[in-house]
């Protein structure tokens, strides 16, 4: 955590900077320099090679291997739990972790109900239930304090110490590719819907030929795309800047811990760190499961417009 | 916001959890709920049927025994009826019967004095005849001792 020889502006973006495995200067595949500190990472980093392996060099060719190891085992271990509970499930004697799921499922079956007017539709169930639950279970990394990842890999040393990884994002959330990859995801949905149900003239029309009619067709596209697009995007953005934001206030917080053992004063300001952590985790619950909803609900109503022949 | 194969290697992810969920979780869920209303409708049409079912036994035991009771009392009356009926026949019977074992033990009574009248009139007009002839001790006509002695037994 914050030494004295490294400053709170160093700190916080640490603690922005994924895991990124990418394509370095030289054109190999490797993790980025510095962020592993382990075997051929290890040497590379130790004998400064010519070439540089810099997270902003690799631009789109690189992997945020936090994100998607963190991510995928919450989905394995959501799709997991569901699967293990519903092939014990039964209809006449139903456990209590069957009830609870049970209670989760018409949960989620309700809102699909109340929102999503087309019937005989097996996809949307399903979509709705992964969104909340796998957004849920990412969302809920947010409450591990931030350091506590590296803290552990580096066998319980702090991460700006020298030790084998040196960063670790533990909130998918907060890295814009997993919001996008399923808004992304829900986008190509909503594209085949609206081409399926209204024909491609139709989806077509819907977007150039509102509000005003075909004589206005230039401002009728001005108005709905970008509107078409931006609800999409919006909805990767609604939840990572929730969550992100979320998480630099814990990272702000965290700044406070920094000299706890090292004077009176740094200890109180510990245990000031300590209450405000506490209290905005409190709060940030709320938004945690909040923003899972919301993005199941979006989900469910913007595929539910693609299905609206008339508008 | 760096975009970068993550959210390609996200979208796949999304995309194999929610196969996933279709596949394995979701239908059979759906169709343990479902069955579970069923059952739920079920039991409660069945209970609903199974109280109307009750309501309408209830009228009609309620029927049956009032008709049973009508017919007990019913029954009651004419045993009593019976009884009655029977034990006034017995006893005009036995009446009639005493009536006429009294008649003939009458008439036995008059048959048996006058035979014994009989009897002893003929007896007394022997011994008459009897006496008689000893206190005559003579020889009479016996045309016109029969025709006194008849007299006589006449007079008797």
């Amino acid at each position: 955590m914050a030494n004295k020889e490294l400053n709170s502006t160093d700190y916080i973006q640490h603690h922005l900077q994924n895991l990124t495995f990418g394509e370095c200067s030289d054109g190999e595949w490797r993790f980025a320099d510095g962020h592993i500190n382990f075997g051929k990472d290890h040497e590379a980093h130790v004998e400064q090679k010519d070439y540089t392996c810099d997270v902003n060099e690799m631009g789109f060719n690189a992997v945020h291997v936090d994100t998607m190891a963190v991510s995928i085992f919450l989905g394995c271990l959501v799709s997991f739990f569901f699967w293990s509970i519903t092939r014990k499930a039964s209809v006449k004697n139903p456990s209590k972790l069957q009830n609870a799921f049970e209670y989760a499922f018409d949960f989620v079956r309700g809102a699909v109900n109340d929102t999503f007017v087309p019937k005989n539709n097996n996809i949307i169930g399903p979509l709705a239930l992964t969104s909340i639950s796998w957004v849920l279970a990412m969302n809920l990394m947010d409450l591990l304090p931030v350091d506590l990842i590296p803290w552990i890999a580096n066998g319980f040393q702090a991460s700006n110490m020298y030790g084998p990884v040196h960063y670790f994002k533990i909130l998918p959330v907060a890295d814009i590719n997993a919001p996008a990859g399923m808004a992304l995801g829900i986008a190509v949905l909503i594209h085949y819907y609206s081409i399926k149900n209204k024909g491609l003239g139709g989806f077509v029309a819907e977007l150039t030929l509102q509000p005003l009619g075909k004589w206005a067709l230039p401002f009728n596209m001005i108005v709905e795309i970008p509107g078409f697009y931006a609800k999409q995007g919006a909805l990767a953005l609604r939840l990572y800047g929730n969550l992100f934001a979320g998480e630099m206030i814990f990272i702000l917080i965290a700044l406070l811990f920094g000299s706890f053992f090292e004077s009176v004063s740094g200890a109180m300001w510990g245990v000031l760190g300590i209450l405000l952590h506490m209290g905005w985790a409190i709060f940030h619950i709320l938004i945690i499961a909040l923003q899972a909803y919301v993005f199941m609900i979006l989900t469910v109503v913007f595929l539910n417009q693609a299905h609206e022949t008339h508008h | 916001m760096n975009f970068n194969y993550t959210l390609i290697g996200q979208l796949l992810a999304f995309i194999l959890f929610v196969w996933f969920c279709m596949k394995y979780v979701w239908p059979p869920m759906l169709q343990i709920l479902e069955e579970r209303e069923k059952e739920i409708s079920d039991g409660l049409d069945a209970a609903s049927k199974g109280k109307r079912e009750l309501e309408e036994a209830e009228t009609k035991k309620a029927e049956v025994m009032g008709a049973a009771k009508k017919e007990a009392a019913e029954l009651i009356n004419q045993a009593n009826l019976r009884a009655n009926q029977m034990v006034e026949d017995a006893k005009s019977k036995a009446q009639e019967e005493a009536d006429r074992i009294k008649e003939s033990a009458e008439k036995d009574v008059v048959q048996s004095m006058n035979k014994a009248r009989e009897g002893l009139r003929s007896e007394v007009a022997v011994l008459a005849v009897a006496g008689a002839e000893k206190l005559l001790k003579a020889e009479i006509d016996q045309e016109a001792n029969a025709s006194l002695i008849d007299e006589i037994a006449g007079e008797l």
